[in-house]
């Protein structure tokens, strides 16, 4: 029993340690991704290639002043963006990174649990994260604030509905509620996973589950309640330093969510695309030692001065880690955790790819998109996946 | 362990349902409904009743109340006023409501004296499937009825809300 | 101690049903009177389940998943209706849509 205690507060620890940071670092590949969609370089002088640059704005946003206007309601006012992160964060909680990890003689799953309801615990934390918004436009007292918390939250309770029908398809195929087990269902190839496998390969689902979730987590094209030059700034208008920063740790977060739901759900999780008897548990070695190697070749004659040095740094580096992915003993959970981490990393990028890509869908087109189009869509595609799989089995 | 897990959810429970019911802004207790239906949903966690638990959050309070709270917010009513009542009524009334809910209490005790206990894992029969299994067959009539009840409650809703068209 | 009697948790049912029967009677606006039911049909929802537990069936959570649908449906209708009242009478108080009264 106390082991358990212990190792699930050092989880804990970890997870939560690795996540903040993922965070910050998030919002720095964003700006980058754009920055380079955009043709410009993006954040480049704060440390190598702006590396440093969230250090800068951890550190701005935390030493802004903390203004607590007059005239809002002070209870609700503290409580919006502190539920609107708890709930970010506590559907992380539930999302497995890979398979069992031995350390020193314990044996643990990489997860922080595992319940047999986990994806309707997912759903669950992300209804009650739609509080989080209508209390700040409530409570900000402000007519601005109001009508964009009120969008916000009427936006993201209607793209719950094509967002369930979505999830519920693949789970019709994979028969369990358990995030862990349907990963284990999906395992062996490419063709078992579940976007294309079984009666009725899931690539609608996907792309519904992956359009209710650019919703629900309101970003482009479906960021008019939040976005800076539409009806001022929002639902967080009257918000300022850490608690402006807490809906943003919270946005990105449901982020990585609805990423990791993803690829849970339909790409099978931890599963390499080849099993490994093929060689697949080199490609993250061949991958890293390559782009050591670019990094390496750039340095010699770098384009700008200050790349001189952290060129080369950074493509020992990248060799470095190659290295470590080839050894034999971390092998078992580090290459199952890459594999985790670049499906993820790969819908992040579409994410971010979307956004310096599209622009903003009005409000009442985005309303009509949902109800008139992606509702009936999701119920047909579930009724057709419903029907397969009972000719099927 | 199990005792004081439920002893803190049943008091966080009662203290938000009697905030429903005596704060004046209709907000507020629509919030401290919210803390009631959570507290409720990890109450049927340690009943073994998962689905349910899980289903009280998302459908309860996560839309059933995000309802409630956008209608408040829209119709921006304000607080209710106070009427003056008399300090004696107060005096009197609170102690009579505590002595009702004590004898009621009392009388529930004694219906069932001994008998089983609840812990964890008492009763694993409330996963998802077994709820789908009987939902499916033994209530399957029940079921459709339900959805054509919330096909009517939809186009009354929307007949209702919608604006007269002139 | 680690098990509760399961008489506690009806008792807390009773509880909350008696609160709600409390807010249902006295309060004036109408939000918090549908809010009161609500509280009602959650109290009766702990009901089912603790005898479910009990019985050690599964149909005591399928009864709850009943209510917890028509209470939804109702919720839906009843501030469709409250709506309507607020718009043609600008007020939120139940002692004042009284004009069916003699």
């Amino acid at each position: 029993m106390d082991s358990f205690i212990v190792i699930s507060l050092i989880k804990v620890v970890l997870v939560f340690a690795v996540l903040m940071t993922t965070l910050a670092y998030l919002q720095w590949v964003e700006r980058k991704v754009i920055a380079h969609i955009q043709v410009r370089p993006g954040p480049y002088r704060v440390g190598p290639h702006g590396l440093l640059q969230p250090l800068a704005d951890v550190i701005k946003l935390i030493t802004k002043e903390d203004l607590m206007p007059p005239y809002v309601n002070r209870p609700l006012y503290l409580a919006a963006p502190f539920l609107a992160i708890t709930m970010a964060l506590l559907s992380i909680s539930v999302i497995p990174f890979g398979p069992t990890i031995e350390v020193a003689g314990y044996q643990t799953w990489m997860q922080l649990t595992d319940l047999n309801i986990g994806v309707l615990f997912v759903l669950a934390a992300s209804s009650m994260g739609v509080y989080g918004i209508a209390l700040a436009g409530w409570s900000s007292n402000n007519k601005y604030a109001l009508l964009g918390g009120l969008r916000s939250s009427a936006q993201m309770i209607s793209y719950e509905l094509p967002l369930s029908l979505a999830i519920a398809a693949p789970l019709l195929i994979s028969n369990t509620l358990s995030l862990r087990e349907l990963v284990e269902r999906q395992s062996g190839s490419i063709l078992s996973w579940n976007v294309l496998h079984g009666p009725f390969p899931q690539i609608f689902s996907f792309i519904i589950f992956l359009i209710a979730g650019f919703a629900e987590t309101n970003r482009v094209p479906f960021d008019l309640p939040e976005a800076e030059n539409e009806l001022v700034a929002g639902f967080h208008t009257e918000y300022s330093s850490m608690k402006f920063a807490s809906f943003f740790m919270a946005e990105y977060a449901n982020m990585i969510t609805v990423s990791c739901m993803a690829t849970l759900l339909f790409l099978g999780g931890w599963d390499a695309p080849w099993p490994a008897a093929y060689g697949s548990s080199l490609v993250p070695a061949v991958i890293f030692a390559f782009a050591g190697v670019v990094a390496l070749y750039h340095g010699m004659h770098p384009a700008r001065r200050r790349d001189r040095l952290t060129l080369p740094a950074f493509g020992i580096i990248f060799l470095i880690i190659a290295g470590i992915f080839l050894l034999p003993m971390v092998q078992s959970w580090l290459v199952p955790l890459f594999w985790f981490c670049a499906k993820t990393g790969t819908i992040l990028f579409a994410f971010m790819w979307i956004r310096g890509t599209l622009p903003r869908f009005r409000y009442d087109q985005l309303m009509g998109f949902t109800w008139k189009f992606l509702f009936p869509v999701a119920m047909v595609n579930l009724l057709v996946t419903g029907l397969l799989v009972a000719l099927v089995s | 362990m199990d005792t004081i897990i439920f002893l803190i959810f049943a008091i966080i429970a009662v203290v938000c349902a009697i905030n429903v019911v005596v704060q004046t802004h209709p907000i507020s207790s629509a919030i401290s409904l919210v803390g009631v239906m959570g507290s409720l949903a990890i109450l049927y966690l340690l009943l073994g009743a998962e689905f349910l638990a899980a289903a009280q959050v998302i459908v309860y309070a996560g839309a059933v109340m995000v309802l409630f709270v956008f209608v408040i917010m829209l119709l921006n009513a304000g607080a209710e006023a106070k009427k003056g009542r008399s300090f004696m009524a107060q005096l009197l009334g609170v102690p009579l409501l505590i002595g009702l809910l004590g004898l009621l209490a009392w009388f529930v005790q004694r219906l069932y004296p001994v008998g089983t206990t609840v812990h964890f894992g008492g009763f694993r029969g409330g996963t998802a499937q077994d709820v789908g299994r009987a939902l499916f067959t033994s209530y399957l009539l029940p079921f459709e009825v339900t959805s054509i009840l919330i096909l009517i409650a939809i186009v009354g809703a929307i007949v209702l809300a919608r604006k007269e068209l002139d | 101690m680690a098990e509760v009697p399961i008489s506690w948790f009806l008792t807390l049912s009773a509880v909350l049903f008696a609160l709600g029967v409390a807010g249902f009677l006295f309060r004036r606006n109408i939000i918090t009177v549908f809010m009161s039911i609500e509280l009602m049909l959650n109290a009766v929802n702990l009901s089912f389940i603790t005898f479910s537990y009990q019985l050690k069936q599964v149909n005591g959570h399928l009864l709850a998943f009943f209510v917890m649908v028509v209470a939804a449906a109702e919720a839906a209708v009843g501030l469709a209706i409250i709506l309507t009242v607020f718009k043609n009478r600008s007020t939120l108080n139940i002692d004042e849509v009284d004009s069916m009264k003699n």
